[in-house]
């Protein structure tokens, strides 16, 4: 008797004219884009910030590292949970073009793929990089990818 | 049947900031985190010219009692473009006099939002954190970040021997008639003085 193999959900982003997949279960909403607060920083990959739902969410382009090229416009921004260490936080990501939510089986990276890479999935005649946003986004050290997803939203320092 | 009192809200705790701008680029700082605020015209005459280091942000000291303060040059702290600089914070328990554009108001915020660990380089020795003020979201400096202890290090080891930090230089401190940092040293917009009243130490900073 064969197992049955396990779907799990994931949204598909677009960048320019490639799709990329993240766990569903790491995405909190799409928005459109709002206006980006930016201050002298020294982490390349960070854009600026958005204000939303009273958080204060990093915008981090993916892009110049998925893709090769920066992005020169932007349709939405995906909120995703970043895990790490000391807690979980959303940071926004832009995107191209509409997400789409599907199930789908995912292969697992191997040793080959490259750290962002956490699987694949096949669809619509596509094979899609799963991404894992821990190794894609930066933040003070790397966390496992299993981090436990109950961890506290680490947001702020007093309120 | 009497209800019960409705239970109290715990009351909101906030923090006085001055919003200034160097460069442009507004930020935030705490008002008890601010000695005095000065003009750069009054720093002519006590500032003291230092001898060009790899810490390019510091070019003057000033004497203050036993102690020199380090005049940071805060667009080149932050990497943002030169801009002429119309005061400087005295920055309290800090050997710092940060030059800054101008002081934008004074404003109290209700919130401090820790920098997101997305941010992960040296500007959380920068910051304290960020703080949205009229839907503006503005990064609060952290003091004690402006030089770091291998910095002033450096920076001591720089001075002339004749001047050491533990203020020896006669000259310098005798000299300089109506240091601008004596306490009763006027600046020189006092328009600017109301607007920027210097806190007192009692104030005391949320945790």
């Amino acid at each position: 008797m064969t197992p049955l193999n396990e779907t799990e959900s994931f949204v598909l982003l677009r960048l320019s004219e490639r799709r990329f997949a993240v766990s569903a279960g790491d995405i909190a909403e799409l928005v459109a884009p709002s206006r980006i607060f930016r201050f002298p920083h020294q982490t390349k990959e960070i854009e600026g910030v958005i204000l939303r739902r009273g958080r204060i969410v990093p915008v981090i382009d993916v892009a110049a590292r998925l893709i090769g090229k920066k992005l020169t416009s932007r349709r939405f921004y995906l909120i995703a949970q970043r895990r790490y260490t000391a807690g979980t936080e959303w940071i926004a990501l832009p995107v191209t073009g509409d997400c789409e939510l599907i199930s789908a089986e995912m292969i697992p990276a191997s040793a080959a793929d490259l750290p962002h890479v956490a699987g694949w999935l096949s669809h619509d005649g596509d094979v899609i990089e799963v991404l894992n946003l821990n190794a894609l986004t930066p933040g003070p050290s790397p966390a496992p990818l299993s981090a436990p997803a109950a961890n506290t939203v680490r947001q702020e320092a007093f309120s | 049947m009497r209800l019960p009192a409705p239970a109290k809200a715990p009351p909101v705790r906030t923090e006085q900031i001055i919003l200034f701008r160097i460069s442009g680029q507004l930020f935030a700082v705490s008002s008890a985190s601010v000695q005095e605020v000065r003009s750069v015209d009054t720093l002519a005459g006590s500032a003291r010219e230092i001898s060009p280091s790899e810490i390019r942000k510091v070019r003057h000291t000033v004497l203050r009692g036993e102690h020199h303060l380090y005049v940071v040059n805060g667009a080149l702290h932050f990497n943002l473009p030169s801009s002429p600089a119309a005061l400087v914070f005295v920055l309290r328990r800090t050997r710092t006099a940060l030059l800054v554009d101008g002081i934008e108001k004074m404003t109290t915020m209700s919130r401090l939002q820790a920098l997101p660990q997305a941010f992960c380089n040296d500007e959380r020795n920068w910051y304290r954190g960020l703080t949205a003020i009229d839907q503006t979201v503005i990064p609060v400096v952290k003091p004690e970040g402006f030089l770091t202890p291998d910095e002033l290090f450096s920076l001591d080891s720089a001075l002339d021997p004749a001047v050491t930090p533990t203020g020896e230089d006669v000259a310098v401190s005798e000299g300089a008639p109506g240091s601008v940092f004596d306490p009763g040293s006027s600046i020189s917009n006092p328009s600017s003085l109301d607007d920027v009243s210097v806190p007192s130490d009692s104030a005391s900073p949320l945790p």
